[in-house]
């Protein structure tokens, strides 16, 4: 296979008399390396790893009785926290919006710099990277690791403890992970101390042990293949994919042809043209997916920019330009190659866009948010009967009216009937001072379900079905809702 | 099976050697830790045929070592809840009625309560929404013949109305034509004075002089003078607009004719107290409830 490097796309170290129906996992052992790329992703490890593990001990407070976990998913009470935000059960649209805007965010990442969202935020990357960080702390760095692995057949004691502390830290972290978890969904304080003390409600510990499993199993053991086999995304980032989208790229323009350094020096001597690459390896050295960025652009690529940090080292030493793989994308390669100066486009249609939609739905959002009534009202029309003759003639319709009091306090509503001709309004249970316009107590941050009763004389409302408006409101606020059902003739 | 010279030029992939007029299928393998998570599965699914039941037998099924059944397990579930609604309906059965109706709490228990028995025992008759037939009652709406209040519903549910419990209500419409106490002539024309009691019309040539005169002398010692009713005997309301067996002319001389005496059983010793107090309550709450 001796086509040029940018058109080749070769399965990973598939030899044709491998098995033919699987192949092993080959293991990867990336060497630790230090510049710009690993730098980013230290910080955003210990970020995404900080947000995480401490975001549940992060106090709110909303008042009596609500709980004071800032981000919350209290599961037996239907209700979801986020600071100063509370969405009930019906409210989960926001959700969707959320969602929406975390694709096109992602594909916006995609259309700028590639798989930025694979290469520094993703927690297979994060939790991977941190157990190759404990493995290289444990067992030394790739050609150690290597060297014992392969020395396997003579476990010396030294070894089993190696090994024994490698996976007890990792089980350490992944416990801790999974720990992590399940205080999202409980008081976390309270959580801790129950769990100590072994007096936590079982699901907690089951869902501690599954998130322990899959975190350990995950980053300690699928890593890349997770990438490469299990997740969508690479397939879907492919298909987004375009020209100008900067992409971490081995520029063979400028690479190509590899020579070593010493034979470079001496064809240069002749004339002749050799390439920047010195073909030292030490970008498939660094790769955490085992790859190399120089057969180009490749499913197992996650894009986190190590082998340029290894890349750039190399260069400097060997006193060359740096970047010699970096972020770039075909249209500079084939300017340069033409000798027209590169260009990069980060405001195109495309990203604009992506940008617009990204504007609207989160405005969309914000607006539903802001203007979010924290007072609400249902109707349900009884069914059978749908209406009720009295003894005098007049028309009674039953219904079931559902009240949402979304804030922290009690509230004090009156309900008005708006349709029927000289309607009268009568709940179920609740003796009003004021018969003709009932007032009901709303009980903070619940439903309220009453049985309502609309009675009107017969010969006032001929017509077979009435829209009839149920408004409520609260006396103190001036805060108002409504919903809207029929009033029906026998 | 597979000729491992045969790759294909642009992927660098072997193939597997079937070709479909020239296209040849690439042999991607698979990673050999998914072949194993598939064995895996088939272990899996086999202790779940020892642990689980899972074999259909003639008659029967294998049941597993564990012997599970959810069968067993709907029945613990059923006991767990007779349990707790047992509990619930204590604190019913303890409450005044009154005091049911004003607390949301108890109100809602014994609303669900009534309603899922009201469908097991009542709606064969008064209908799924209460709202009767022909000869029974609507429960939603204002006319009572034995009584509206909670208590007087109540009483009515435990012994029911001419259901031979001993205290039951008694009184029943008399078979005036039957029986030989009224003519036929006289039928029509009390029954027309009746209708027009509730603003219904009257036939052509009907004496509205010898309607109010027959009746004075055969209906107001249960209907009352002016024909407003009585609930101690369950005699209706002849002036207002519900009528149980129809107003229409026929409906009304077939009546005064044969009389009537429709029963409601009595639930006492049937249902326990605090089911009959629920019931009570939800019939109350429908709305037409005094």
């Amino acid at each position: 296979m001796n086509l040029p490097m940018n058109q080749t796309v070769r399965p990973i170290d598939l030899e044709p008399d491998d098995g033919p129906l699987y192949v092993a996992q080959k293991k990867v052992y990336p060497q630790s390396v230090s510049g710009t790329f690993r730098r980013i992703k230290w910080g955003l490890m210990a970020f995404c790893l900080g947000v995480y593990y401490l975001l549940p001990f992060v106090r709110w407070n909303r008042g009596l009785d609500a709980p004071s976990q800032a981000v919350l998913v209290d599961l037996p009470n239907s209700r979801f926290y986020f600071f100063f935000i509370e969405l009930w059960p019906q409210e989960v649209y926001y959700f969707t919006g959320l969602l929406i805007v975390a694709a096109i965010t992602l594909f916006l990442m995609n259309s700028i710099g590639g798989r930025i969202w694979c290469g520094y935020l993703c927690p297979q990357t994060v939790w991977t990277d941190l157990f190759y960080a404990v493995e290289r702390l444990v067992e030394g760095d790739r050609r150690e690791r290597m060297k014992k692995d392969a020395a396997r057949g003579t476990i010396k004691l030294q070894r089993f403890a190696e090994i024994t502390l490698k996976h007890s830290i990792w089980l350490l972290i992944a416990w801790w992970t999974g720990g992590a978890w399940v205080l999202y969904f409980n008081d976390a304080p309270t959580l801790v101390k129950q769990l100590v003390t072994f007096q936590a409600p079982m699901p907690a510990y089951i869902w501690i042990m599954i998130l322990t499993a899959t975190t350990y199993l995950l980053a300690g053991f699928m890593r890349e293949q997770v990438c490469v086999y299990m997740c969508p995304w690479p397939r879907i980032q492919a298909a987004l994919t375009d020209e100008w989208a900067l992409n971490v790229t081995y520029k063979y323009d400028r690479g190509e042809k590899r020579t070593s350094l010493k034979k470079a020096h001496d064809l240069r001597a002749l004339g002749e043209h050799v390439g920047d690459c010195i073909d030292c390896y030490q970008c498939v050295a660094v790769c955490p997916t085992g790859i190399d960025i120089r057969d180009g652009a490749q499913l197992g690529c996650i894009q986190c920019g190590l082998c340029i940090d290894a890349c750039d080292t190399v260069m400097k030493k060997v006193g060359r330009e740096t970047r010699l793989i970096g972020y770039d994308n075909d249209i500079n390669i084939q300017r340069r190659q033409a000798g027209k100066p590169e260009i990069y486009r980060i405001i195109r249609p495309r990203t604009i866009v992506y940008c617009a939609m990204i504007a609207a739905v989160g405005a969309l959002m914000l607006y539903a948010l802001l203007t979010r009534s924290l007072l609400d009202v249902n109707v349900l029309h009884d069914r059978n009967p749908v209406a009720v003759r009295l003894s005098d003639g007049s028309i009674r319709n039953a219904y079931t009216v559902r009240f949402l009091n979304k804030s922290g306090f009690d509230r004090v509503v009156t309900i008005d009937i708006d349709g029927p001709n000289n309607a009268t309004v009568h709940i179920v249970g609740a003796d009003s001072v004021t018969p003709d316009r009932p007032m009901i107590v709303l009980g903070r941050d619940q439903t309220t379900e009453l049985r309502v009763l609309v009675t009107a004389p017969s010969e006032d409302n001929p017509e077979k079905s009435t829209p009839v408006k149920f408004r409520i409101t609260d006396i103190g606020l001036g805060e108002a809702a409504s919903a809207t059902d029929n009033f029906v003739t026998p | 099976m597979t000729d491992h010279s045969d790759i294909d030029k642009v992927s660098g992939t072997a193939t597997t050697g079937h070709e479909w007029d020239g296209i040849k299928e690439l042999n991607t393998p698979l990673p050999r830790w998914w072949i194993i998570t598939f064995y895996l599965t088939i272990v899996w699914a086999i202790g779940y045929w020892i642990v689980y039941p899972a074999w259909p037998m003639l008659w029967s099924h294998t049941t597993g070592i564990l012997h599970y059944s959810s069968r067993a397990d709907v029945a613990v579930e059923l006991a767990n809840l007779e349990k707790i609604r047992g509990e619930k309906m204590l604190t019913l059965g303890a409450a005044s009625l009154a005091d049911i109706e004003k607390d949301p709490a108890l109100l809602a228990l014994a609303r669900a309560r009534g309603k899922a028995v009201f469908g097991d025992n009542c709606a064969p008759c008064h209908g799924s929404g209460a709202a009767g037939a022909k000869g029974y009652p609507n429960l939603n709406d204002d006319d009572w013949l034995w009584g509206g209040s909670l208590d007087q519903i109540k009483q009515t549910i435990e012994f029911g109305a001419r259901s031979g419990h001993a205290k039951t209500h008694e009184g029943a419409m008399l078979a005036f034509g039957k029986d030989g106490m009224l003519k036929s002539e006289e039928i029509v024309t009390v029954a027309n004075y009746v209708r027009s009691l509730s603003g219904l019309p009257t036939r052509q040539g009907y004496d509205p002089v010898a309607g109010r005169k027959i009746f004075a002398e055969n209906c107001v010692s249960c209907h009352g003078e002016a024909g407003k009713g009585n609930q101690e005997f369950g005699a209706p309301n002849l002036t207002d607009k519900i009528w149980l067996y129809g107003s229409d002319e026929a409906t009304v001389i077939e009546t005064i004719t044969n009389g009537r005496s429709g029963v409601m059983p009595a639930w006492t010793g049937r249902l326990d107290p605090s089911t009959i107090k629920a019931m009570a309550v939800y019939v109350h709450s429908l709305g037409g409830g005094q």
